[in-house]
């Protein structure tokens, strides 16, 4: 293989993608050709890093060196500053806040000093479109030990010992799982990797399918040997385009290496995996609900049991795990169950991945050991609220999940505390909230998005999520009433008992942690018709302070009601009856005048009532 | 989505482009009976929806009863039973994209393009979808203008992106392509 002195290590996962990636990958081809530096200095394409807020990122090795927000414009410069002279520019790395001086290297960076890269671990530093990249980052090396130096039942027990939980929400033990279809007679019998990941904020399973496709192919390979299964399925998002091309490629390699298909290494077993994408149905990522897509069924889920480990797809033993379950077994078999436990807390091993995003500093994917506090990731690798915000929630676990307050940020990341708190581990979405956010509105945006989802094979799921999105949309439109909360809180014990699936029994948590931790917000909706947090349209009155505008214009010109009235250099009016209250002016409004305001209950209605008459045409 | 029509079966159907495509997709899955949701994307893809004549099509060629082509075809939410326009803009309404304000850059497409999300412009020059989470959380808040992603929306930069869309001509180029080519 060819040696090259500098690897230009492009990322090209969805989020630098669209932020001009590949732009910035011919620029620097380009601009290193034309420097003759060809034989020197290789540009390589690489999976998602997490640090997408930053994108386009360009890491260059050996050095380490992390360059954020490049464009095509920056290379000329770079390339002759750090490739030619040796001197790496600061102007383009990253900067903690305003006044510190920049940080060179990625290992130094807060984001990424306190992360512990396991199902990771290849991120940003192999081209996923290459398996022999793979394979020198010890890639298949555990597969190969599976298949000719373990028994299955060594497998399975490794897996076990490891304590290795589901990823994708409940957080079933993964090698009880293994053992219980094992233990099945039926033949033949499947594995499905489930990546169906439709929690919305939560895109782990979709960076992994980019950047490690081989990650779960090596774990898959494992897992069909344990349970003696000769055919799997990979069922994908329809939305994650690059996901699926990826996992295709990544599927043809291995079969031409010889490490997927017949008589894979040499050892006698045979196994072969398909792809299946999904049509855009929520409920199909619950484990019943995916096997009936996989069979070419509408997605709804079945009473369980039998579980699929017993009866999964086309009734024979199945066994279906997330994506980033499957991304753990190669390491856990290459490198011991004991290694595994040892990270991690008593009931929650090993790490997880969160996506933090929402009102964050440095917003992205972080893997992280379990058990760590939620402050040392908000604050520690998040960089805490930005614009001098105060934090107020964090939203964990997605429709599934619920919001936790300031009071709990020193509660450990595990299964356990997450479900206590009201929230859940779910997929592992941490979307956070300051206090610019409405906790009635969240509550109402996920009861929404349950309703829309819900397959409507139970009553109480179909029928009860739309009355509480009604309840919801009724007290964020000041039309609430004290007896609201009660129906809610009776509706919610209705659909958690009365609905199948997990969906169901999990869709009301966004309304009952956010009336546990945030009763106060509800009863300030109903009675004081006041959105604390200025969202609700219905509760809020945007107003221009006389004695801060300046007449700029700004705001007039971007009004789409042409609510506003006004000349330059003469203080604006907003027309209150025509005003739709879409923000725009609010946005527009200069950071330096912040002229426009935003009020609510009393102070809102009040300025209702003396609102100067509507300007002469 | 075609409520209350009944689609009458027509055994003898004169091979037409949908069912000459219906069975070219079908060839592709081994004319696997469970392979139904793959051959309605693919069809879909290449149509752009999927008309009655393409779910008769697929059923005749499946052998597989019609309802249960369309059974599938309404459950899940890629696939459009109407025409869809010559542009597509879909915006995300995932959680992130929530806080961050999505739910006005939705509102601002819909002024813009006059017409709410999930409908077509009269003309069939532009379709407004949601969705609801893409996974590019980081990029929030997100839309898709044909394919291409533009991450950290707002009012203005809505405006540069559809000018050329309600002008009648092509988005103007991302600073790159997105992940579709």
């Amino acid at each position: 293989m060819k040696q090259y002195r500098t690897h230009l290590l492009v990322c090209a996962g969805t989020g630098c993608v669209s932020s001009g990636a590949f732009a910035l990958k011919d620029a620097l081809e380009k601009e290193i050709a034309g420097r003759g530096l060809k034989d020197e200095v290789l540009v390589v394409t690489t999976g998602c890093n997490g640090f997408c807020e930053r994108g386009p990122i360009l890491i260059v090795h050996p050095d380490n060196i992390f360059y954020q927000r490049l464009t095509p414009a920056d290379v000329p410069y770079l390339v002759e500053e750090h490739l030619l002279k040796g001197r790496p520019v600061p102007k383009h790395m990253y900067v903690p806040s305003a006044g510190i001086e920049p940080v060179p290297r990625m290992s130094d960076i807060d984001f990424f000093k306190h992360q512990r890269l396991i199902v990771l671990r290849n991120r940003g530093r192999i081209d996923p479109e290459k398996v022999e990249e793979y394979i020198a980052y010890d890639g298949y090396e555990a597969l190969a030990k599976a298949l000719t130096a373990m028994t299955p039942e060594a497998v399975v027990a490794e897996v076990t010992a490891s304590g290795l939980r589901g990823r994708g929400g409940a957080g079933f033990p993964t090698g009880r799982k293994w053992a219980l279809c094992r233990r099945e007679k039926a033949s033949p019998k499947y594995i499905i990797c489930n990546g169906d990941e439709g929690d919305p904020g939560a895109f782990m399973d979709r960076s992994v399918l980019e950047a490690d496709p081989h990650a779960v192919i090596e774990g898959m390979v494992i897992g069909a040997k344990a349970i003696g299964a000769a055919k799997g399925f990979v069922y994908i998002r329809d939305e994650y385009p690059l996901a699926v091309a990826r996992m295709g490629i990544a599927i043809g390699q291995a079969k031409e290496r010889g490490l997927l298909g017949e008589n894979i290494l040499g050892s006698g077993f045979d196994f072969d995996l398909e792809i299946v994408r999904g049509a855009g149905a929520f409920v199909s990522g619950e484990e019943t609900a995916l096997i009936a897509s996989i069979e070419g069924q509408r997605a709804f889920p079945r009473q369980r049991p039998p579980y699929p480990a017993q009866q999964g797809l086309w009734g024979k033993p199945t066994v279906i795990n997330n994506v980033e379950t499957w991304a753990n077994v190669a390491s856990i078999i290459r490198r011991g169950a004991a290694w595994f436990s040892s990270l991690g807390t008593e009931t929650s091993k090993g790490t997880k991945i969160f996506s933090l995003v929402g009102k964050i500093k440095n917003t992205g994917l972080v893997e992280v050991p379990m058990g760590i506090r939620l402050r040392d990731i908000i604050f520690g690798i998040g960089g805490g609220i930005p614009g001098g915000r105060e934090f107020k929630a964090i939203q964990i676990g997605g429709p599934s999940g619920g919001c936790i307050p300031k009071d709990l940020l020193d509660l450990p990341v595990d299964y356990e505390s997450l479900t206590q708190a009201g929230a859940m581990m779910g997929s592992g979405g941490m979307i956070v909230m300051d206090q610019d956010t409405c906790m009635v509105d969240i509550a109402l945006y996920f009861l929404r998005f349950t309703q829309e989802e819900s397959c409507g094979k139970c009553a109480p799921c179909r029928i009860g999520t739309r009355q509480m999105a009604e309840i919801l949309a009724r007290i964020t439109a000041g039309e609430g009433s004290l007896e609201d909360i009660k129906k809610l809180e009776t509706l919610a014990l209705t659909v958690k008992q009365g609905s199948l699936c997990g969906l169901g029994q999990t869709a009301p948590n966004p309304v009952l942690s956010t009336l546990r931790y945030f009763r106060e917000e509800y009863l300030a909706h109903i009675s004081e018709k006041r959105c604390p947090a200025r969202v609700c349209k219905n509760l809020i009155t945007f107003f221009i302070e006389p004695e801060k505008c300046v007449g700029c214009l700004l705001c007039l010109k971007n009004c789409p009601a042409n609510a506003i009235s006004g000349e330059r250099k003469k203080v604006h009016v907003i027309d209150q009856a025509a005003c739709i209250k879409c923000g725009a002016c609010f946005n527009v409004c200069p950071a330096k005048i912040q002229a426009v305001a935003k009020y609510t209950g009393e102070e809102g209605r009040a300025l209702l009532d003396e609102r100067p008459a509507p300007a002469e045409p | 989505m075609a409520s209350g029509t009944i689609f009458p079966v027509r055994k003898k159907a004169a091979p037409s482009p949908g069912r000459t495509a219906a069975r070219e997709v079908i060839g592709k899955y081994g004319g696997r009976k469970r392979a139904v949701i793959q051959v309605l994307q693919d069809l879909q893809e290449r149509f752009r929806w999927l008309s009655v004549e393409t779910l008769e099509a697929v059923a005749l060629e499946l052998d597989v009863p019609l309802a249960h082509v369309y059974s599938v075809a309404t459950f899940y939410k890629s696939f459009s039973l109407e025409p869809r326009g010559r542009h597509i803009c879909t915006v995300c309404m995932g959680t992130a994209c929530h806080v961050r304000g999505g739910t006005a850059v939705l509102e601002h497409f819909e002024r813009r393009l006059g017409i709410p999300a999930g409908q077509t412009s009269p003309g069939g020059e532009v379709t407004l979808e949601r969705v609801n989470c893409l996974g590019a959380c980081a990029l929030a808040p997100l839309a898709v203008v044909d394919g291409r992603y533009y991450g950290q929306m707002n009012e203005s930069k809505a405006n540069e992106v559809l000018k050329p869309i309600l002008a009648g001509r092509d988005a103007p180029p991302a600073s790159d392509k997105g992940p579709v080519d």
